[in-house]
């Protein structure tokens, strides 16, 4: 039971990185591997923070804040300097793991005697677990429907018709690179989160935890995608959290069926690979069993 | 309404592939004016649509809208005053959203987008109306992404968007030029309605000659980088395919064949 609650806990926290990588990845029509280091530099704020004696929401906050900063200049060096999209997420990615070292001034954080958001406001009576799946449950609800509100304004539909088309949308009289900074700046600052969180979580901030963040937010987006439907934007958002859910749900049933931990990477590399091949793959079916 | 001074582009300058492909065009449309664009492949027809429209900056020259010089503006900042038809009917809207987020978004051509909810409930009677004079039975499917209907309903939705605030200078690039020929009469005929209803100031390039014959009320003839025939008014009314190859012969001179034109 306390296995199935954290794994769904896990689930919720990761979420929001998935959020992000929605926002990325379908939303931009980006693959942004910004999240590689805003995920840790997430951690990493929050963490210093926490043990420097902040309380956990304006650390949050802090973090989240940090992780816009890293996508802003994801977004500069691919609109202005016209990197390519996904080496420009690379270099930031690279640059912030040496901003990451600097801030914790080591590999390794340990939040072992500190309040973190969980401890903080853990109601009387609730267990850890269980007090973990309320608060993550409460924020992820609260940020899909941030989400929801801001892509339904004037300006999230330009950020959404400037992944479209982007010829339709200047055309219209908007900035498209604008949209693209804007679009790198929501998406890595709902990464950071996700990382204070998970770091909050897991009771340290580690250098090394971003290490494949963003086939993991693939994951959660895919599987999210295919089991639980894109027929609109709201169905988008609850698909993608669900995805994350469903995602952590599998790798803990594979994980008690005897899989050695540090196989995870590869077995989710492996996953992500074979959704983003089976539109392909089923066209090739189908048209074997044409020909036949 | 728009003045075109002498403008030049050059394309990969100082390559193999440099291709001069604007030598120096100017033309004045005054206001209501509905031009068509004929020309050969390669004629210039589309690098002068794309220098008004800011796609790229040009080498030279001046364009101006309305007395105002928008020469060095970007393409987003020109929206403001231009709407624009392509001929991909992928390209003038956003296949993934919803017919009423489209219309949302051209109603809005030219402003800063806020945090405003943007499709309101008073809008949605108002798209209404506007897509039943469409005649496609689009009024039904407000809610239905644009990626499920067909290119000509797409073009005629373009269109719609692009005159929805009043431009004052609408370009249509060979807008019909991928429809079936059924369709492309369509649009062409919800174009004219469109045009001379709102009585908008038109750049229209066209592929066929019996098109850019019939519709507007004057036409110029581009040929390697320049204008080569304008005809308005009167002269334009009378003017019959045959005339129109004649003079294209005669103005770009020997070395033109009449299969170069290949007009359609």
């Amino acid at each position: 039971m306390i296995l199935a609650i954290s794994t769904v806990s896990q689930g919720l926290l990761w979420a929001l990185l998935a959020l992000g990588v929605y926002l990325t990845f379908r939303v931009l029509d980006i693959a942004d591997l910004t999240v590689e280091g805003s995920f840790p530099l997430g951690a990493a704020v929050a963490a210093t923070l926490l043990t420097d004696g902040w309380s956990p929401i304006p650390a949050i906050l802090i973090a989240c804040i940090a992780g816009m900063i890293s996508g802003v200049v994801t977004g500069i060096l691919t609109t202005k300097l016209k990197i390519p999209a996904l080496l420009a997420g690379i270099l930031t990615m690279i640059a912030l793991y040496s901003v990451n070292l600097r801030i914790m001034g080591k590999a390794n954080l340990p939040l072992l005697k500190q309040e973190t958001l969980f401890t903080m406001y853990q109601p009387e009576g609730l267990s850890m677990p269980v007090t973990v799946l309320l608060i993550g449950f409460i924020v992820v609800l609260f940020v899909a429907m941030i989400n929801y509100w801001f892509f339904g304004t004037e300006l999230g539909a330009a950020v959404r018709a400037t992944g479209c088309n982007p010829r339709m949308i200047r055309a219209n009289g908007i900035n498209t690179d604008v949209m693209i900074v804007l679009g790198l700046l929501l998406s890595n600052g709902l990464v950071a989160i996700s990382g204070a969180l998970v770091a909050q979580n897991n009771g340290f901030a580690d250098v090394g935890m971003g290490v494949g963040t963003i086939v993991i937010g693939l994951a959660s987006v895919i599987i999210g995608e295919v089991l639980f439907g894109t027929r609109s934007f709201k169905n988008s958002l609850i698909s993608v959290i669900l995805g994350s859910i469903v995602y952590r749900i599998v790798i803990a049933v594979v994980l008690q069926m005897g899989m050695p931990p540090n196989d995870l990477k590869l077995f989710t590399a492996i996953l992500v690979a074979a959704a983003l091949s089976l539109p392909l793959l089923q066209a090739k079916i189908k048209k074997r069993s044409v020909q036949a | 309404m728009l003045r075109i001074d002498n403008i030049h582009k050059t394309f990969n300058p100082g390559t193999i592939t440099e291709k001069h492909a604007l030598k120096g065009v100017s033309i004045h449309l005054p206001p209501g004016e509905f031009v068509t664009v004929i020309g050969g492949n390669g004629a210039g027809k589309s690098t002068l649509m794309n220098s008004i429209a800011g796609t790229f900056p040009v080498d030279s020259g001046q364009i101006a809208i309305d007395g105002i010089d928008i020469t060095r503006w970007a393409e987003h900042e020109r929206a403001k005053f231009i709407g624009r038809v392509f001929q991909d009917p992928m390209m003038g809207t956003a296949a993934d959203m919803m017919i009423e987020e489209n219309l949302a978004i051209a109603s809005r051509r030219g402003k800063t987008p806020t945090l405003r909810w943007s499709s309101k409930a008073e809008d949605q009677d108002r798209f209404r109306e506007l897509l039943k004079s469409l005649n496609l039975g689009l009024e039904d499917r407000l809610e239905s992404k644009v990626g499920l209907l067909s290119g000509g309903q797409r073009q005629a939705l373009t269109l719609l968007m692009a005159t929805m605030v009043k431009p004052k200078l609408l370009l249509l690039d060979e807008h019909t030029a991928a429809l079936d020929p059924k369709t492309a009469e369509k649009v062409l005929n919800l174009t004219e309605k469109i045009v001379t209803e709102r009585n908008l100031t038109t750049l229209m390039i066209t592929h066929n000659m019996r098109d850019a014959l019939k519709l507007g009320n004057r036409l110029i003839m581009m040929y390697d980088g320049k204008i080569l025939v304008d005809v308005r008014g009167d002269e334009k009314k009378n003017l019959t395919v045959k005339d129109l190859l004649a003079m294209f012969e005669k103005a770009a001179g020997s070395e033109l064949t009449s299969d170069a034109l290949l007009l359609s």
